[in-house]
């Protein structure tokens, strides 16, 4: 259930004494290991919650704020088609942002306080929507690499040791596959199209190419909350084994587009059975985590004027809607 | 910028076709029931997910605490008689 109102008859907060605590604790430890699932009103340590708020609060956001650099195209996508796909995907990430917002919520923890956290650049998203996306080529390739790499990144968080995420994460999945196939689809009709909707594909796989690789986050070695998060099975897969699943993923997916992908040191390594690539330019992907990047500064504004602009509809139906039911009371009286 | 209500969560259950039960699929805050269940329909069945949805105010659901799991659920263990494979018959007429 994704909530924490729910009313439980005859319970009152206490003290919970420390050798109960410990008891807890154990039993806690017992259904992780045992790979079985914690449920919201269950008992968990209070640095598993935090983790949990801070991964989910965060997966939410980058919802949210990704719906911002596709948004850009709506009014100019090329066709009432694909005008129409992008619109569907648009919403859908508005609704994972959803599904995403309520499974934080069963911690414990308000809407208003996570969004609050968002607009005042406290809380962080994925660090890829700081990128422009200067032409429609961008648009195929945020849903063929972006999507691509989101999937790649949220198949193993179904099976995610917290019941709400999990079960957000399944939902969130079986939408997410129809992104990654319209943006290939749109990869593709421009790769055969003119030369120049050719170079306009490769100019946005350039562009694209190195901030999606980033996307998994930092190598294993240098990953702040990578162990903690497998051992509680909230992570499955490290960082550096989801990024290498995605090359070798891509790869023929961009030969069959007749594109090259922009690293000189991509090459098959017959030994290793996967692709060896270049090294990842962190000082660029922490430039923008920490706010510098090409968008950041426009994409949060949008977000807080969106939010604030909206702000007199939320009151007015909550208005309305006590009205009604006032005046329900009183015919009823 | 919170010192406005928050609007009420809303637990959603949806049927997914005719002649099965409700089933919970999430939850989504909104003002009234009314709009909890537009919400619903716009967010839960974009896809063809459902033919009839449920929505209810969270704090209007009693829930069984997981601390009674054990008291609640487990005397149904040793039970095991109230199941059919507790009994053996004959092969003639096992299937039963």
């Amino acid at each position: 259930m994704y909530t924490q109102s729910m009313d439980i008859p005859g319970q009152q907060p206490r003290a919970v004494a420390a050798a109960e605590q410990g008891a807890q604790e154990q039993e806690f430890e017992a259904r992780i290991a045992a790979d079985r699932k914690v449920e919201p009103r269950d008992w968990m340590p209070e640095a598993y919650r935090r983790t949990l708020v801070r991964q989910i609060s965060q997966h939410a956001h980058s919802e949210v704020v990704g719906m911002l650099p596709e948004g850009n195209w709506l009014t100019r996508a090329p066709t009432l088609k694909r005008k129409a796909i992008l619109m569907a995907k648009v919403q859908d990430e508005g609704g994972h942002g959803l599904y995403l917002y309520a499974a934080a919520e069963t911690l414990g923890v308000s809407r208003d306080t996570l969004l609050d956290q968002l607009h005042s650049g406290k809380a962080k998203y994925s660090s890829i929507f700081n990128y422009p996306t200067v032409s429609w080529a961008d648009i195929g390739a945020i849903g063929w690499l972006v999507d691509g790499a989101a999937i790649m990144n949220q198949i193993p968080l179904c099976r995610c040791s917290y019941g709400p995420y999990a079960r957000a994460m399944i939902r969130v999945c079986k939408e997410e596959s129809f992104h990654q196939r319209q943006g290939y689809e749109i990869m593709l009709a421009l790769a055969n199209g003119t030369p120049a909707q050719k170079r306009m594909a490769q100019d946005a796989l350039d562009r694209w190419w190195w901030p999606v690789l980033a996307m998994f986050g930092p190598h294993d070695s240098d990953s702040q909350h990578s162990g903690q998060s497998m051992r509680w099975g909230i992570k499955r897969v490290s960082n550096d084994d989801l990024r290498q699943k995605f090359v070798d993923a891509t790869v023929p997916q961009a030969e069959l587009l007749g594109l090259t992908l922009p690293d000189p040191l991509l090459k098959w390594n017959a030994q290793r059975g996967h692709y060896d690539f270049g090294p990842i330019d962190w000082d660029d992907f922490w430039k923008v985590v920490n706010g510098d990047g090409p968008c950041n500064r426009e994409r949060l504004a949008t977000r807080v004027r969106a939010h604030a602009e909206g702000a007199w509809v939320r009151e007015a139906a909550m208005a309305h809607a006590e009205k009604q039911r006032r005046k329900a009371h009183q015919e009823a009286a | 910028m919170s010192d406005r209500q928050e609007w009420p969560l809303y637990e959603v259950f949806i049927r997914s076709k005719q002649g099965l039960d409700h089933k919970h699929v999430g939850s989504l805050h909104a003002p009234d029931a009314k709009l909890a269940l537009q919400n619903a329909r716009d967010v839960y069945t974009r896809r063809g997910e459902g033919v009839s949805i449920w929505v209810v105010p969270s704090s209007a659901i009693t829930a069984s605490d997981p601390e009674d799991k054990a008291s609640n659920f487990d005397p149904a263990d040793d039970k095991i008689y109230r199941h059919p494979t507790f009994y053996t018959l004959p092969k003639e007429v096992d299937h039963m």
